[in-house]
């Protein structure tokens, strides 16, 4: 680990707004590593609601903003995988006919990493020294495990907070019925959905559920609150700097 | 089968919910299969990378599907066989019934097949004064119940065995019986008579080969085979993208197409049809005719983002893994082909605005990618179909689904590039949340169009300050 080193903050909207503590959490993570962390301050979204949506060119926009704003930064680690997601894999497809924001888009897919992805597979760090007395399980966000390949890092990191025993749900790998505006345009389906996850997560007995991505940890909360579960939701960053 | 009903896709999805004993059926579906298919394909000697070959050879047979179904049909008629191609499902129908009427045909016996729900043979058929009925068990108790299938490959799954037991005594005047092995054996008394009975037989076609001009059914109860060999004559009727250019690929198609219907290896019956008994054989038709149905699908070969699509081999195992079909079961989608291969073939075949709720009321989770045996990449066509939804589109006659949202998508894509203008509106949404803010800081109930987040969960109210901007004016951390 080199005491040089910097990373470059993304951080997701839902984090930036509703969930900042999860944001600074991150940064003591960091600081704990030794690492220089900057955060640039015109960051807002990397557009994904749009293009989920279907409306490319206010993705577009949104992505070039983004392109922007990170054009000078060497390694972004970003809280949540469907952002990385969005910008590792969807970029590509917005620029298709655009060669010159196509490459800037190209370049910038290289040096983005989801936060767990980037602890373990760029740092080699699986301990951070993080203590939380009690069981946990782990929801695996769909953009996460099946867009960017992240399993086994998050479960690492679990496994080495002291006190904490990781008990795995099950169909861990359901989508908990987040899917950005599906969860309001759709709602009977997404409560049907995110209501079988959160029977799942009951099901483990444990204390606290943990996740890398704050769509879907803000679903299951939103639902663990409105039954009066005292179950807590926590993101890794979270539970790796307690 | 039904007409079209994709409309009403929220309100069946809500039906479906409220169904305990579907969503019980439903999970221990997803439970059996979901699973095991997936292990399947890790047990395949060429590992599970298969499915990548297989999309390849796919997309190669697609791109070049006028030489193959030429090849295919020439060399079916070799074999003695007669090949109608139809346009649409009035062509096809049409086909059938004539030859229906030259063979004076008055008892039909049918194999499961979807296409043949895409063009509403039976109804068809039945108009003319033809007896159908339908010989795979999960098809024969829809068609007793009046129902449509709500699974491609099991399609009875939304009936348990107490509804089974009712329906057979309502209709074939028995005692009710509820026991599993003795309503198979009822069915099977039933059914033949018919096979014995019947003047034709109808099937699907679960892949062709070019190369030899032989289809290829795959059955686990028999009973394509006795619909196909029985009758006089049989006519199959395929999707026209449901062929192998070779022998070899067909293969690697066929072991997939079992892993991913009901992961297993093989199937229990498995028939290459290559046309009617030639002379000296005992059994097999005297006239084999075999329809090749477009309905729609020129239109999605022409159309390099949809083209895709046309890989698929209809095997289900995307609807086995799928969380929302989970929840909605198959009549929600309103039309014969259901779950993530629904959410974007209906679309395009009856109409993008139309069945827009298919393709926007799923969640991209990637979950059908995954376990495709063909490997098809059904989220990025979910989001294709919703930029046509967006944005309108001319080829396909899409007009934009909803204007205020792309409007209000407009406004805020030139806000997040103003971060002061992001903060400032952010600000006014903090100020405004505190109506909706219960004491104890939780927002409970949300007003239009954010209503439907608080119909069953709570919502954290946005924070006193963003993280960036507290960043900015060096706020101290730890």
């Amino acid at each position: 680990m080199s005491s040089s080193k910097t990373v470059t903050l993304f951080i997701q909207c839902l984090v930036d707004t509703i969930y900042p503590e999860v944001a600074q959490t991150m940064v003591q993570v960091f600081r704990r590593l030794g690492i220089g962390v900057t955060c640039p301050t015109d960051q807002t979204c990397c557009g994904q609601p749009a293009f989920n949506s279907g409306y490319r060119q206010s993705a577009r926009v949104a992505a070039k903003h983004f392109i922007e704003v990170f054009a000078d930064a060497e390694q972004i680690v970003c809280p949540s995988g469907s952002c990385v997601n969005m910008v590792r894999h969807h970029y590509a497809s917005l620029f298709q006919n655009d060669s010159r924001w196509l490459q800037r888009a190209q370049n910038l897919a290289g040096r983005i990493y989801e936060f767990s992805e980037y602890l373990v597979d760029v740092l080699g760090v699986v301990d951070l020294g993080g203590r939380f007395d009690g069981k946990v399980t782990y929801h695996d966000s769909c953009h996460l495990l099946r867009g960017i390949g992240v399993q086994e890092q998050p479960r690492k990191l679990l496994r080495h907070v002291l006190g904490t025993e990781l008990i795995e749900m099950h169909n861990s790998d359901y989508c908990c019925g987040f899917g950005g505006a599906f969860s309001v345009k759709y709602p009977d389906i997404s409560n049907a959905m995110v209501s079988d996850k959160v029977k799942n997560i009951i099901d483990t007995g444990a204390d606290a559920v943990v996740g890398c991505d704050m769509g879907c940890l803000m679903n299951i909360q939103g639902k663990l609150s409105r039954m009066g579960s005292s179950i807590k939701v926590m993101h890794i960053a979270q539970i790796l700097a307690s | 089968m039904s007409k079209i009903a994709t409309e009403n896709y929220v309100a069946e999805a809500r039906k479906a919910i409220k169904n305990r004993v579907l969503q019980e059926a439903l999970a221990d579906l997803q439970h059996r299969f979901g699973r095991a298919t997936a292990e399947s394909y890790r047990r395949l000697p060429e590992g599970p990378d298969l499915r990548l070959k297989a999309h390849d050879i796919r997309l190669q047979t697609i791109e070049n599907l006028d030489i193959v179904l030429e090849t295919l049909a020439t060399n079916i008629r070799k074999n003695g066989g007669h090949v109608h191609f139809a346009e649409d499902r009035r062509s096809a129908v049409n086909y059938c019934l004539e030859v229906a009427h030259k063979h004076k045909v008055r008892q039909v016996v049918k194999g499961k097949s979807m296409v043949s729900e895409e063009i509403r043979l039976n109804e068809a058929l039945v108009e003319a004064g033809i007896e159908v009925s339908e010989t795979d068990l999960g098809e024969y108790i829809i068609q007793l119940a009046g129902e449509t299938p709500s699974h491609i490959i099991a399609p009875a799954i939304h009936k348990t065995r107490n509804d089974i037991g009712s329906l057979f005594a309502d209709k074939l005047d028995i005692p009710y019986d509820d026991d599993p092995p003795r309503l198979t054996w009822i069915a099977r008394k039933a059914l033949r008579e018919k096979f014995l009975a019947a003047d034709m037989g109808t099937s699907g076609c679960n892949i062709a080969c070019a190369e030899t001009g032989h289809i290829t059914t795959v059955s686990n109860e028999g009973n394509i085979r006795m619909a196909t060999t029985l009758p006089r004559v049989h006519i199959a009727i395929m999707g026209m993208e449901r062929v192998a250019a070779g022998l070899e690929d067909h293969d690697i198609l066929l072991r997939l197409l079992c892993r991913g219907a009901a992961a297993q290896h093989m199937a229990t019956y498995v028939s290459y049809i290559g046309g009617p008994r030639s002379t000296g054989q005992i059994d097999g038709p005297q006239e084999f005719h075999l329809v090749i149905l477009d309905n729609g699908r020129s239109r999605i070969l022409a159309d390099a983002e949809f083209r895709e699509m046309l890989c698929c081999i209809r095997c289900a195992a995307c609807l086995n893994v799928c969380p929302v079909y989970a929840k909605i079961g198959g009549h929600a989608y309103g039309y014969v082909y259901c779950g993530p291969v629904g959410a974007v073939v209906t679309p395009l075949l009856v109409g993008i605005n139309r069945a827009k709720d298919l393709c926007q009321g799923e969640t991209l989770c990637g979950a059908c990618q995954d376990i495709c045996p063909v490997n098809i990449d059904i989220p990025r066509m979910l989001l294709a179909l919703r930029a046509k939804l967006a944005e309108g589109d001319s080829a396909w006659k899409v007009t934009p689904a909803d204007r205020k949202e792309k409007f209000l998508l407009q406004v805020w894509s030139w806000v997040i590039r103003r971060r002061r203008l992001y903060d400032a509106a952010l600000k006014l949404a903090a100020a405004g949340q505190k109506l909706f803010t219960h004491k104890d800081g939780v927002i409970r109930r949300l007003p239009p169009p954010m209503h439907g987040w608080t119909k069953g969960r709570d919502l954290r109210p946005l924070a006193k300050e963003s993280f960036v901007q507290g960043w900015k004016k060096g706020i101290k951390i730890r």
